[in-house]
Parts: C-alpha cells; structure tokens; sequence
C-alpha cells in the first residue's frame, strides 16, 4: 500500500498515512486531486478506479471516506476489508466510532494505524491482538488523573455541563467501565450541542 | 472496553480544536491558528523550562496544526526531547510528531537516532515496538544506516516477543525498499524464511511481506520459502473455520495470509518437487470450490474476504499459465461474476478475464462471454467498470471476432465518456489494422472511427491509414472512393478533410472516370471545406491542389485562379502565401514532365512500428495490454501492412537558425526551407535548376522525398560556441548562452571520472515556447570517450519560467571534444534550433595531489619522452595578477603546490586525471617571465 488517506464528505481530510517519500508538495496535490475523483463518485459505483498508476480502493463509512491508494500486483478486495478491519478496531476502541472520535483523538487513531499496518503491510489482522496492544500501552499512561473510584455498575451517558472555559454549553460523553481497582471515568470526547454524533458503524 | 481515558488529559488540545472547527471563515481559522503558533513559540522559547507534559501538549497542536494542511518549521527540538522522556504518552507522542513531519536536519537526525537506539535495547517491548514504528514511518536513508544492521538481529533472536517480531519484519521491508544496498540478509535468510513456520500468526503475516519482497529480488537465496508457503497455505485452506480463532475473518480462516501466501508463490515458477505441487494444486482446487459452496455469512466482509483468496489463486494459476483444467475453471468462475449484482466482482472479474484471455488454454473459454462483456459495455452505470469491458474486448479480440468487436466498440464510442475516448479511438485502430483481412473494412472504419469521434482521432491514427491506404494499391480506389462520398456530408470533421484532401491528391485520378466524381468535381468538394479549416488542413490541402494539376490537367486553369486569388498569395500567413506562391510558379514554369516528377505519387513508406501502437503505449493504463501482446500485434501489424512512421511529420521546415514561423503540418512532403540537404533527390536539384534559371530565390525549394528523410536535423554548432566553451575551462558554474528569447545557465560538479551538469533553461520572452527538447550528443568518437545521460526536460517554458535539466557524465576515457546540445523549441510558431558545446573538458576530471617539491621534479623527470610533454609559450593578455592566476589553475582542478619550484615566481600544480579506464597523472608548471610577460606552461603526463 502506497498510502491511506481519511476524509469527510465535505473534502476535510481527517488522516494521512503515507508509506512512500514524498514531498509535502506531492502529497498535497495527491490528496487535493484524489478527494475531488472519489466525492465526485456516485454511491453505487464499484470500490475502485484507477488512478495514475496506482489502484484506488475507498469505501465510504457514515461521513468518512477511507480510501487507500495500492500497486498493481496488490489484491483489491483484500484492501478493502483492511479497511474495515481498520474501522472495526475504531469502532471497539473508541465504542461506537464517529467522525468526531477521529478529530478529537487523531492521535490514537494513528497509533491504532500502525499496530495494525506497518509501512503499508498489515502487521497483526487479529483484531484482539491489536486492541491488547493498545491497551497495554495506555495502561502505560502516567497521568491517572481522569480515573475515578465509581460505584459498581457501568454507566454510560451524556452529561450537559456549562464549561468555564469556553462560554458555550459543550456536552460531555462519559463512560464508566470497571476496572480492578473500581471504575474509571473516562471522557470521550466533549464538544458544542449544535453537532451531532453519528455513528459510523 | 480498553482501560483508556479518551481525553488523555490534553484538554488545552481538545479546547484547541474545538476553536478550529468553530471558526466561520478560512480567515477566522488563520487567524486562530497563528495566535496559536505565536503562542507556542513563546512558550518553547520562554526562560520557563516546560514541564513534560506542556511540551507534549503543545507538540500535539503543531501536529494538528501541520496535518490541516498548515505548514510547521519549529518544534522538532521539542518532540525530539519527548523520545526520551520515561514517560509512555510523552515518548509516544514524539514519535509521532517525528514520524509525520520528519525533516532531514543532520543534528536531529542523529538525536532522533540516538533516542530509537535507547529504546530498541530497552528490552521494553512496548518502547521496542515505538521505535521500530518510527524506522518504518519515516524509513530514511539516515536510519536505514543507523539500523539495517540492528534490526535483521532482533528479527529472528529467540527471545524477541511476537509482536516485537512483526514490527521488526515490516521496518526492514521499509529500509529494504528505500535503501535495498544496506539491508544485507546473508547469514539471516534461512532463519528469515523459517518464519513461515513459527506459530504465531501475526508474526507469519508480517515476515511474509518482507520475504516476498526479498524473494522478488533474489529468488534463488529465497526458494525454500515455496516448500513452507505451500504447507502453510495447505493448512489454512483445510482448516475449519474457527480452527484459527481470532484470525479467522468473518468465517473465512486467515483471508490476509492466505492472499500474502498466493502472492509470495507468484515470485516463483510451479515447483519442481511433485509432492509439493500437487499439494498445491489441491489447495487451488479446494479454493475454486469453496466459491461454489453457499456463503456462511450474508455479510459483505465474507464475501470480500472469500473472493480476495479466490482471485489471488486466479492471479497464480494465470502465473502459472500451464495447468489447463484449473485455467478453464477459473475462466467459469469469472464467467458467473460477470453477472454478479456487486460492481466490485463484475470490475474484478472483467480485470482478471484480462489476462487469461492471453493465455492460449483459456483464450477460447473467455471468448465464450463475449456477449456478456459486449452488454457490460452498454448496459455498465459506472465508467470504471465500462473502462475494463473495453479493455476485455480489446484482449479476447483476434481474427474470429474482430469485425463484431470492432462494431461494438465503435458504435459504443458515439456515446462514450470523454475520459476514454481517445484510449477507445486508439484501440479501434489498432484492432482494425491487425485483424483487417479486406482493406475495405479497414478503411471503413477508421473514417466512421474520424466521423464518430473526429476530436479524439489524434494525428497517429490518420497518418496511418494514409500510410495504409499509399502502402497497398489494391485499397486506393476504394478509399477515395469512400472519402469521397465522406466528404459530401454537409459537416465533416476537420480530420476527415485532410485524409480526404490526401487521398484524392494521390489518387483522385482512380475515380475520377465517373462523372459524378469528375476532376472538378473533386476540386469543388474539396475546396467548399478550405475556409472552415485551420492553416496546417489548408496548407495541405493546396499540396492536394498542386497535385491534382498534375493529376488532371483540366482543373490547371481553375486552381491556377484559385491559387492566384488574394486570399491565397497574400494570405497574411507565411506558409500559405509561400506554398500559393510557390505552387502557382511551378504550375506555370515547370514542364509536364518536371510537374510528373514533383508531383509523383507518394513512395511506399518504409516499415516501422506502427506509431499508435507507440502512443498506446505510452498512454496505457494498467490491465490493457501488456506489453507482449502489444509487440506481437506489432509484428501481426507489420507483416500484413507494410505500413511506417513519418518521422518529424509535425514540424514543416528545417532551417538551420529557424526564423521561419510555420506552425503547419508538411504532409505531403513538399517542404519549403533552404537547399541544406545534401541527399535532395534527383528532382529536387532538376527543381532548382528550373528555379534558377526562372531567376527565383533558391529558398523556393520544393523536395518530393518522404518527409522521413528531410528530418529537422539538429543545427550545427554555433559559431561562437567555442568561446563559449572556454569561458568554462575553469569554472563549473554561470550562464553558457543567451540570447533574445533564451538564457541558459550552468551548474556542474565532478567528483572521480563522475560528473553532473544542472542546464537551467529560462525563458526570456513573455510567451510559452512549446515542444521544447534538448538532446545531448557526443560526436565520433568522443561516443566511445565519453558516457552523457540527460534526463528529458518539460516540453512547455512559460513566459518568464525556467526548467532545469540534469545531465549525468561518465569519462571512460581521454578525450578532447566536447559534446553537443541541441535545443529545440517554438517559439510563437517559430522553429529554434541552436546548437552549442556542452562545457565538458578533459581537465573536469582532475582529482588534485598534494605533492612535496622533491617528488614532484623526480617525476618530472621521468616524462622525457616527447609524446608525455606539451609546452607552449604564450603573450598574456592582461596584467600579471598572481591571485587571479592562482584562481584560474585552480579552477583547472590541479592541487596547487607551495614551496615546490625553486623559483617563487612560477606556478606548480599536480593532479590526476580520472577516467573509467585509467587514471593519468599530470603536471604542470607556469613560469611567467614579467619582462615579456610572455608565460610558458609545461605539461607533463605520464
């Protein structure tokens, strides 16, 4: 695979993997280029095309296109489930993965990337395999202030809270799931009331 | 669910964000994202040391900020401390920030090295694996040297964790395919290949990559990997479903590894050993029946998953191309997709019917869905999907079905996508050309193909049938003929005009006994499209008139009126006015006879490969043609045309300083242009004989050789490029030529026998010079001396812009020439062509020695023989300045020697000469005498 590129309807691009040098130039051209061909395609036409010389293989999940740019010999169907192993680990690491999730934490999601594809191979396709091995490394994570001891059950729920620092009311996604110690709060991700969370899968 | 906390505690970022994607305007977002940038860098640059936390807070926004399309020069210092903070999140950040905006800053390089140093023998797996995801991320050279050694050694050691294992296996890949010189497998390549067989999953989907790509490369260190491959893919195809757990993909056991194991065996041939192939040939048999057997999931990823598997082992009996009955069967297969309700399947099986349809088991079998590609290509909503139906027919095309694909093809292209017109345009030809049995049929089509997509005919498709039609008499008649009731149509395409104007010019005459297609007839006809045409069809088609005064003596009198009217012979463009001109002058001097000679029907044209088969070629996308198949229609092609190419046909005049404007296109070869060719045939100089005796301009020179012969040949050096070439005996760099129009400048450097030369080409002018090209040559026998490579340069300057050439130089050996480049371009319709010497000199190529005063005049002694000395002594045109004296035997490229010659007013210099087939060392003395200020310069070689 040449590269991965992630972007919204609206031409935003959201993730950039490249596995080949290129300039920054190029790449813009490449990702400018490639988003016009791909939105100005209709739903029900075929997952590839070709493309100079590569073959495009894209897919388009809720409002994020994943498309991934590959070589001759490379097999087209085989790219296309890599691509929805790659939203499956999303979806189950982040609990129902939405365009959001990927803005606010791009961080994580190029580090679930590179567990899972590895200059542009696929590394480990068991999806437990590598959701083990990004847990193990948040496990790693220094700052525990986020944990909390909660009271046995999980919770699951949105909280609207008026933020101190920003003036406008966000709202929070909390979750609580139990860990051997009690339970830990997390907070997904928090944002202004006037956009929606759709769900990818 | 994991035990993370989503926010990671970076909340000024998540805050970050939010303000971005609350911003109204583009400007809005700027203006944000520099208030930010301003702030960081305050922060980075604050007497505050940031604590680690801050740091990787802050390197995160420069990362959000870089992947938005924004460009970041600060902050890699930062994230390179973050590689080293004991801290996970903090490490793993600058790794990140590394991995996507690495710069090759030579200090950071070797910090950053030194960080994934640390962590790859940290023992820590989980730091391990970071680092090695960086290597592989940015996958430099600089790492690769740091590392190639480093990493085969944790790859196959015992006590390396699996997952450690993957990452290790791909990161080498990564080094391998930028750096393949460092990645040494030697001593590893057997261990490497046992990888196949180590029991962990993810460690064989990650070790098969790089295997496969080593084994692409050296098949023979790699061949034990087929044995393994084939018992490894044995034991997936025949496991359960749910034998292999959690990498079993939606009931489909181990889709990635099987595929990766299909493809690894394509790197090879079938195997040798019989136990081994045979178990192989089950395992493609077992794949082709599971795709009969009813799906165990109604989910799309089984499907998907199944068939990748299937067409990878399609991929491999194709490579194969030797197991007939496992041909047909994947022919069928395929057959069933074609009508499959997923475009997905439909696209792929159309691309992989492809390349079977080249194989001759299969080539029958595929032949057999003709139907069903003909109707994909009508019926298909997606132009990707139409494309491959297309490419389909093109494939299973030969003699049996030419006439019915052709149709189809042709009546599809009236309504075709213009993305593949010309492709589609391209092929037609070519197919009506192999398989044309009557000439008919081929003319035919290529006029309904100019008729149908006239826009999209380019110009090598209609100077082959002409080619055609002149190559075999027994198709004349018919093809003028047929242009001529083509071109009765009220609106015909401009293409269509000049094949007609050329045929009836040469062969007018075989039709011209039915009334309704009389001389005038003709002349009339062809004369009712003149004005609608642009200059190049106009030029050509008074080359049809002039002939047809030849051709029919009757029609002299009205195309002289023609010829004569103001419209032509003041026609405000050059080339019209002087073929008018010229034309109207030889109707009324020449004889008939001289007329007969001029005039004479075109001469075959020699064989060539045919030029759209070339230009096919050049435009083809993956999965058309290969290239075999290219080559044999060639051959098919050549033997039953004796068709050719025209060279050069698009430029008209070849003059040596080309200040002819002429943008026409000089079909049939009567070129105007000064009497340079010394091999003008026969009628040519008979032509000028007549001309000189008529007191006309001997520029009026008119030759009926085929253009292919009258090329534009390079112009002969300019006088003053020797002057030019000394300017740069002692310097590589500054502006070689200039002139009104162009200005080239030059940079070089030599290192041993090696050098390259950087040509800036820029253009002075303010409007575009089209079909720029330069060529490097090296005249006689500097060929054998000396080895120059130029890289093509862009054919287009824009006004004011500047291209830039690298020209590689090898010196195999002494030389004194010095090569030539020829440049070529139009500028505003006008045809430059200048030639100049490329400052390339022997002395280039001197590596300089440092010598101590007694060696050097013991070897200066040792050159005695007269062949090993030169001496010349010579009057110095300026005053004696020692330093720029110095500078000058400096920029020679000798080491000049201090304290050496007794005399502290001469020179000394030392250096060798490197070519490829030996080094030759020389040395020289300077002795300026003051009083004459005559200077002597010794050289001695040996």
């Amino acid at each position: 695979m040449q590269f991965m590129l992630l972007f919204s309807r609206q031409g935003k691009l959201r993730l950039q993997k490249w596995y080949v040098p290129l300039s920054d130039k190029e790449k813009k051209k490449i990702t400018r280029e490639l988003v016009q061909t791909v939105l100005a395609r209709k739903p029900k036409m075929c997952s590839f095309l070709e493309w100079r010389d590569l073959k495009i293989v894209y897919k388009r999940y809720a409002s994020l296109y994943f498309c991934c740019a590959i070589e001759d010999q490379d097999n087209e169907l085989i790219t296309l489930e890599i691509i929805h192993r790659y939203v499956e680990l999303l979806d189950k690491y982040f609990g129902s993965v939405c365009e959001l999730d990927i803005i606010f934490n791009f961080e994580k999601a190029y580090f679930i990337l590179d567990e899972f594809l590895l200059g542009g191979e696929a590394q480990e396709t068991s999806k437990k395999n590598v959701l083990k091995a990004i847990e193990q490394a948040d496990l790693l994570q220094e700052n525990l202030d986020f944990q909390i001891r909660l009271l046995p059950g999980m919770i699951s729920g949105l909280l609207t809270v008026e933020s101190v620092a920003v003036s406008v009311p966000v709202a929070l996604v909390i979750n609580l799931i139990p860990s051997e110690r009690g339970f830990i709060l997390h907070v997904l991700s928090f944002w202004s009331l006037d956009q929606t969370k759709t769900k990818l899968i | 669910m994991p035990a993370v906390s989503k926010g990671d505690g970076m909340r000024g970022l998540a805050v970050f964000i939010s303000d971005i994607r609350n911003c109204k305007s583009k400007e809005a977002e700027i203006k944000r994202i520099n208030k930010e940038l301003a702030n960081i860098r305050s922060k980075f640059k604050g007497d505050k040391a940031l604590d680690g936390y801050s740091k990787k807070k802050y390197v995160c926004k420069l990362l959000f900020i870089f992947l938005l399309g924004h460009d970041i020069d600060f902050g890699h210092m930062e994230a390179v401390n973050l590689l080293s903070s004991n801290k996970y999140t903090e490490k793993q950040i600058g790794y990140l920030f590394i991995s996507v905006l690495v710069n090759s800053n030579s200090e950071l390089i070797r910090l950053i090295n030194n960080a994934i140093k640390n962590d790859l023998s940290s023992r820590n797996p989980t730091f391990m694996c970071l680092a090695l995801h960086c290597i592989a991320n940015v996958g430099s050279r600089e790492m690769a040297e740091a590392f190639a050694g480093e990493i085969p050694r944790i790859l196959v050691a015992g006590d390396t964790m699996d997952s450690v294992k993957q990452s290790a296996a791909l990161c080498l890949l990564r080094l391998y395919k930028t750096s393949p010189d460092l990645v040494l497998m030697g001593e590893w390549t057997s261990r490497v290949v046992h990888l196949l067989n180590d029991q962990h999953m993810g460690v064989v989907t990650a070790a098969i990559s790089l295997i496969t790509c080593l084994s692409q490369k050296n098949p023979d260190e790699f061949k034990t990997c087929v044995s393994l491959a084939v018992s490894r893919l044995s034991r997936i195809v025949s496991s359960a479903s749910t034998d292999l757990q959690d990498y079993t993909y939606y009931f489909v056991p181990a889709p990635w590894l099987s595929c990766k194991l299909l493809r690894l065996l394509q790197c090879y041939p079938p195997p040798e050993d019989g136990a081994v192939k045979g178990r192989l040939v089950e395992c493609l048999e077992t794949i082709l029946n599971k795709a009969q057997e009813p799906p165990k999931s109604k989910k799309v990823q089984h499907s998907n998953a199944k068939n990748a598997i299937l067409f990878e082992a399609i991929s491999l009996i194709i490579h194969y191309d030797s197991e007939p009955n496992l041909l047909v069967r994947a022919c069928n297969q395929l057959g069933q997709f074609l009508q499959h309700r997923e475009t997905n399947l439909r696209y792929l099986a159309l691309e992989s019917m492809c390349t079977l349809a080249s194989s001759e088991f299969s080539h029958e079998a595929v032949k057999t869905h003709i139907e069903t590609v003909i109707n994909a290509l009508k019926t298909e909503r997606d132009v990707s999907v139409r494309q491959r139906a297309a490419d389909l027919l093109y494939a299973m095309c030969d003699r049996s079905n030419a006439k019915q694909i052709v149709a189809e093809m042709l009546s599809y292209l009236e309504t075709a996508d213009y993305s593949i017109r010309e492709e589609m345009v391209l092929k037609v030809a070519i197919l009506a050309e192999k398989y044309a049995v009557d000439y008919s049929w081929y003319v035919d089509t290529i006029l309904n193909l100019i008729r149908i997509a006239g826009d999209y005919v380019s110009e090598e498709v209609w100077y082959r049938v002409i080619q055609i039609v002149i190559n075999r008499d027994d198709v004349q008649g018919y093809a003028a003929k047929t242009v001529f009731e083509a071109l009765q149509a009220p609106a015909c395409h401009e293409n269509m005009v000049k094949v007609g104007g050329y045929i009836l010019g040469e062969f007018g005459n075989l039709i011209a006994g039915d009334p309704r297609s009389s001389p005038l007839v003709q002349f009339n006809l062809l004369h009712s499209k003149f004005h609608l045409c642009s200059v190049p069809t106009r030029a050509l088609l008074l080359s049809a008139y002039i002939k047809f005064i030849n051709l029919f003596p009757e029609t002299k009198s009205t195309i002289q009126e023609v010829l004569r009217s103001d419209s032509q012979i003041r026609n405000s463009d050059v080339e019209l006015q002087q073929r008018a001109v010229e034309y109207l002058k030889l109707s009324s001097i020449a004889s008939t006879d001289v007329l007969a000679t001029v005039l004479e029907e075109m001469p075959p044209f020699p064989e060539r490969e045919s030029s759209i088969l070339a230009k096919l070629k050049k435009k083809k996308g993956p999965g058309a043609v290969s290239v075999n198949e290219l080559e044999e229609g060639k051959r098919e092609g050549g033997e039953l045309n004796g068709g050719g190419e025209r060279g050069g046909d698009n430029s008209a005049i070849a003059t040596s300083n080309a200040s002819t404007p002429s943008p026409s296109a000089d079909l049939l070869g009567l070129r105007a242009g000064p009497p340079v060719t010394a091999a003008a045939p026969s009628a040519g100089s008979l032509l000028v004989d007549v001309f000189s005796e008529a007191g006309v301009n001997d520029d009026g020179f008119l030759s009926s050789a085929p253009p292919s012969v009258v090329s534009e040949d390079p112009a002969p050096p300019l006088p003053e490029s020797n002057e030019l070439l000394n300017k740069f005996v002692c310097k590589n760099n500054g502006v070689l030529f200039e002139n009104q129009l162009l200005q080239i400048g030059i940079k070089s450097e030599y290192r041993q026998n090696l050098g390259r030369m950087y040509l800036f080409y820029g253009n002075k002018t303010s409007v575009q010079f089209v079909t720029f090209s330069t060529t490097v040559t090296c005249p006689g026998e500097l060929q054998s001396q000396l080895n120059v490579q130029s890289k093509p340069v862009e054919p287009l300057i824009e006004g004011g812009a500047q291209v830039q050439q690298v020209i590689n130089i090898e010196c195999l050996t002494d030389f004194s020439d010095a090569p030539l480049l020829n440049i070529k371009f139009r500028y505003g319709g006008a045809l430059q062509n200048l030639t100049l010497k490329l400052p390339v000199t022997i002395n280039k190529f001197f590596q300089p020695t440092e010598m101590a005063s007694h060696d050097f005049f013991q070897r200066w002694k040792q050159l005695s023989l007269p062949q090993q000395e030169a001496q010349k002594i010579f009057k110095a045109n300026h005053a004696m300045d020692t330093e720029v004296l110095k500078a000058k035997l400096l920029g020679l490229g000798m080491a000049l020697l201090e304290n050496v010659d007794p005399n502290p007013e001469n020179f000394v210099c030392a250096g060798v000469i490197q070519t490829k087939a030996q080094q030759v060392g020389s040395l020289l003395r300077l002795e300026p005498k003051r009083a004459s200020s005559d200077v002597p310069i010794n050289r001695a070689q040996q």
